[in-house]
């Protein structure tokens, strides 16, 4: 066991980083990773993976439904970036639809998607912004209780959601003002694809917004050992470290889609003061805000 | 009684969440015996409960730090169209004026800090402190009974104009409800106390469409209910604790608190003088210092700290025997003058970085005399108390609720204005990322940002408390030369002044 793990050591070393197909370590659970992109079975959260893995655990929690909402309990890390991932998207969306962001409702008026929306931890917040937001996640239980939370708040019990996928939702032509896809890239077997599909769900004049995790050194420590392995934040097997995608590869593979990327910014995470913040850092999480011209 | 209370200590003071649903504890409401009278009641007027309204926030407590609260609400562009209810019996909140303008000074009067100065003009509830009464002073001169040594220090040691205001507190409320009734924020003022308050445990309704009703949301934990005296109920995402020191709203959380009673009482008076008085003086005596503040119009307002036996004697003694005993204290009672000879001049310290101070040079002066009495003496009791967490599920303390400190330093209301502002931006960084105003994660960064200043500062005070309590030789000396130190060491005095005016968070690292 030990000399194959440094046999599979070995090879890391002597591929480039920015080989997409070979370094598949602790590739622990393979009946996770499905390859299609469409269909029932597919991972299209990493919220998904860990439901699979809380209900699984021996849990002491009385309502497992709920761990996803708990802000103490198995999505923690999630819960803390969320409100930095707020921060972004209505800073550059309130630049975008030239909205006042002082004011308490900017996205009043405005079509968003929240693309592998899991429990709906991004749509309500967006929601409680004003926008009419549509959440969309290929596992049924995510629909449902993220339905349940959200029904629970005036303001929140017009989201609309759908367990359905983003081709679905192309072929039956709805257009968003504002398409968003966070976390869900590095799940899906074909990126290239899943722009494409997110782009034609953007309507003209509307913004594209994307986070993943960067394909690099640091990622693999901090993304993969680190949240992973050391600190367990995610269950083994949530990322594949090959299939991140660099920044110069989304803004590739966005653009052959049509959509333009105009900013990018980075998650950066304070082990002292356990809170993320924005950053230039693009290393290890980051977030891409492109507008679709025609 | 105190089961209940005891009980639900565990559900509320434990981190919201999980940790509810390993506890098998039916929920009760937390009320006292006088619920039952009040179901009864309620039984009765049906139409009562189905006026319940909803409100974002809920402030008990309409004092200083419960108004300021509400003005900064109304203040910031994201929070100013939140709808909130300020439930304070007080009816002084009632009246529009309440102050005559030959109304002689009130003894409860308050230290204003620069820091707090500003937070008012950003408010923009100074205004009206500059119509009444108000005095700043931007001199003060510290000694103590031993005559070892002293320390004055002038605002210009630090650069600026003031090191602070003296107040009223009818003052101060009277400006901030003038502030709020201006603004369009969307309040009502429940002229009431708080009777019992209820938050139960995140959960999810069972059926898909369930009613948006107040007591759905409620029973879901997404609404806190509380119930009036008056028989009112109302419903709120957040409730803030600005009940002062004996708070309810802190009781009924199950927040607990760590803290002692000083075995001193504090004399407070207002007394007229002769000339003016543009200096804040303080003496530390044997059983306590005793604080002159000017107010304004030749008054000061004294703050006398003595033992319980000493303050019931002070405040039944004759007013002519009280105004001797008072300039007494100011003068040669209790030890002698300090001269500047005994432990050195400014020279010593002249080879320290930043050279002397301007106020170095100062000599020490005697206060002015006290001619008159002119309101009666009250006492009460000083404590120190804090409350081991600001803030739970859906609720928030300030001000008093939180954190009592020893009115040595004239700190205490500073405190509580520092946290009514960090709360407001706090709670308008949520709505900005479109959170729940009531959610734990939430109202943690406003106590992650206050708990370590207040504390920092409670333990300062503390300190000075307790470092003044002995009378022994060694300490006695130690103690003038920590006077002498801060008085002509420069850039130690401007790190005081700065602390102490609430521009620096942590004392002597600037």
């Amino acid at each position: 066991m030990a000399s194959s793990m440094f046999l599979a050591q070995r090879r890391w070393f002597l591929s480039l980083p920015r080989n997409l197909s070979n370094a598949r370590f602790f590739s622990a659970l393979p009946s996770e990773h499905p390859v299609s992109v469409s269909g029932p079975q597919n991972n299209v959260g990493p919220e998904s993976n860990k439901f699979e893995k809380a209900s699984s655990a021996p849990s002491s929690l009385k309502e497992p439904e709920l761990a996803k909402w708990d802000s103490e309990g198995p999505f923690k890390p999630l819960h803390k970036m969320n409100p930095t991932r707020l921060a972004f998207l209505r800073s550059t969306l309130c630049r975008h639809f030239r909205k006042d962001p002082l004011s308490a409702r900017p996205f009043e008026g405005l079509r968003f998607i929240d693309v592998g929306c899991g429990g709906g931890i991004l749509s309500e917040p967006l929601a409680r912004m004003g926008a009419t937001v549509t959440g969309i996640d290929a596992i049924e239980k995510n629909i449902k209780i993220a339905r349940l939370h959200a029904n629970l708040d005036p303001t929140t019990s017009t989201i609309e959601y759908c367990c359905t996928t983003a081709e679905k939702l192309v072929e039956e032509q709805r257009k968003f003002d504002a398409v968003i896809a966070l976390e869900v890239i590095e799940h899906v077997a074909d990126a290239a694809e899943f722009c494409k599909s997110l782009s034609a769900l953007t309507a003209h004049e509307g913004a594209t917004v994307v986070s993943t995790i960067n394909r690099s050194m640091r990622s693999y420590a901090t993304a993969i050992v680190a949240a992973e392995y050391l600190l367990q934040w995610l269950p083994k097997g949530t990322h594949q470290w090959s299939s991140f995608l660099t920044p110069e590869e989304l803004t590739m593979i966005l653009k052959r889609a049509g959509v333009d990327v105009k900013e990018m910014a980075g998650f950066v995470y304070n082990p002292l003061t356990g809170r993320w913040s924005l950053s230039d850092d693009i290393s290890v999480n980051f977030i891409a805000y492109g507008t679709k011209e025609k | 009684m105190n089961r209940i209370i005891c009980c639900n200590n565990r559900i509320f003071a434990t981190k919201a969440g999980s940790n509810v649903y390993r506890l098998r504890i039916p929920w009760r409401p937390l009320s006292n015996d006088a619920a039952p009278l009040l179901s009864s009641q309620n039984a009765g007027n049906p139409e009562k409960e189905s006026e319940a309204k909803q409100y974002d926030i809920a402030i008990v407590g309409g004092g200083m730090v419960g108004l300021a609260l509400a003005c900064s609400l109304a203040s910031r562009p994201l929070t100013r169209h939140l709808n909130v209810a300020i439930i304070d019996s007080n009816p002084a909140l009632g009246r529009k004026h309440f102050i005559k303008k030959e109304d002689l000074p009130d003894p409860r009067v308050s230290t204003i800090t620069p820091a707090t100065i500003s937070f008012f003009k950003d408010i923009g509830a100074w205004q009206f402190v500059e119509q009444h009464r108000h005095a700043y002073f931007d001199k003060m001169q510290v000694w103590d009974y031993t005559g070892l040594s002293y320390a004055k220090y002038n605002a210009r040691d630090a650069d600026k104009e003031v090191l602070g205001c003296v107040v009223e507190n009818k003052v101060l409320l009277s400006s901030l409800l003038s502030r709020v009734q201006e603004t369009d924020l969307p309040k009502k003022i429940y002229p009431s106390r708080l009777n019992s308050m209820s938050i139960l445990p995140n959960s999810s309704s069972s059926e898909v469409d369930s009613t948006l009703s107040m007591t759905a949301l409620f029973t879901h934990g997404r609404l806190a209910k509380l119930e009036l005296e008056d028989g009112n109920s109302l419903y709120a995402k957040l409730v803030v604790g600005a009940d002062g020191g004996k708070s309810r709203v802190r009781e009924l959380a199950g927040f607990r608190t760590t803290g002692w009673n000083y075995s001193q009482n504090a004399i407070i008076c207002t007394v007229e003088h002769d000339v003016e008085n543009h200096c804040a003086w303080q003496r530390f005596l044997p059983s306590g210092p005793l604080a002159l503040l000017p107010i304004g119009d030749k008054f000061s307002n004294i703050v006398w700290t003595m033992s319980p036996k000493e303050s019931s004697e002070f405040k039944s003694i004759t007013e002519d025997n009280f105004l001797k005993a008072v300039n007494r204290a100011l003068d040669y009672g209790y030890g002698p003058h300090p001269t500047p000879s005994i432990l050195g001049s400014s020279d010593l310290f002249s080879w320290l970085k930043g050279g002397i101070s301007k106020s170095a040079n100062d000599c020490f002066e005697i206060p002015p005399k006290v001619i008159k009495l002119a309101s009666e003496r009250m006492a009460f009791p000083l404590s120190l108390r804090h409350a081991n967490d600001y803030a739970s599920k859906r609720v928030a303390l300030i001000g008093d609720a939180a954190h009592t400190v020893h009115p040595l330093a004239g700190q205490g209301v500073n405190l509580g204005f520092g946290d009514a502002s960090t709360l407001s931006s706090v709670i308008s960084e949520g709505i900005a990322v479109g959170a729940d105003i009531g959610e734990v994660s939430l109202l943690k960064k406003y106590e992650a940002d206050r708990k370590p200043a207040n504390v920092m500062m409670m333990a300062v005070l503390d300190g000075f408390q307790k470092a003044y309590s002995v009378d022994f030789g060694p300490l006695n000396i130690l103690r003038a030369a920590a006077f002498h130190g801060a008085h002509h060491i420069s850039p130690l005095k401007k790190s005081i002044i700065s602390y102490a005016s609430g521009e620096t968070r942590l004392p002597l690292f600037a």
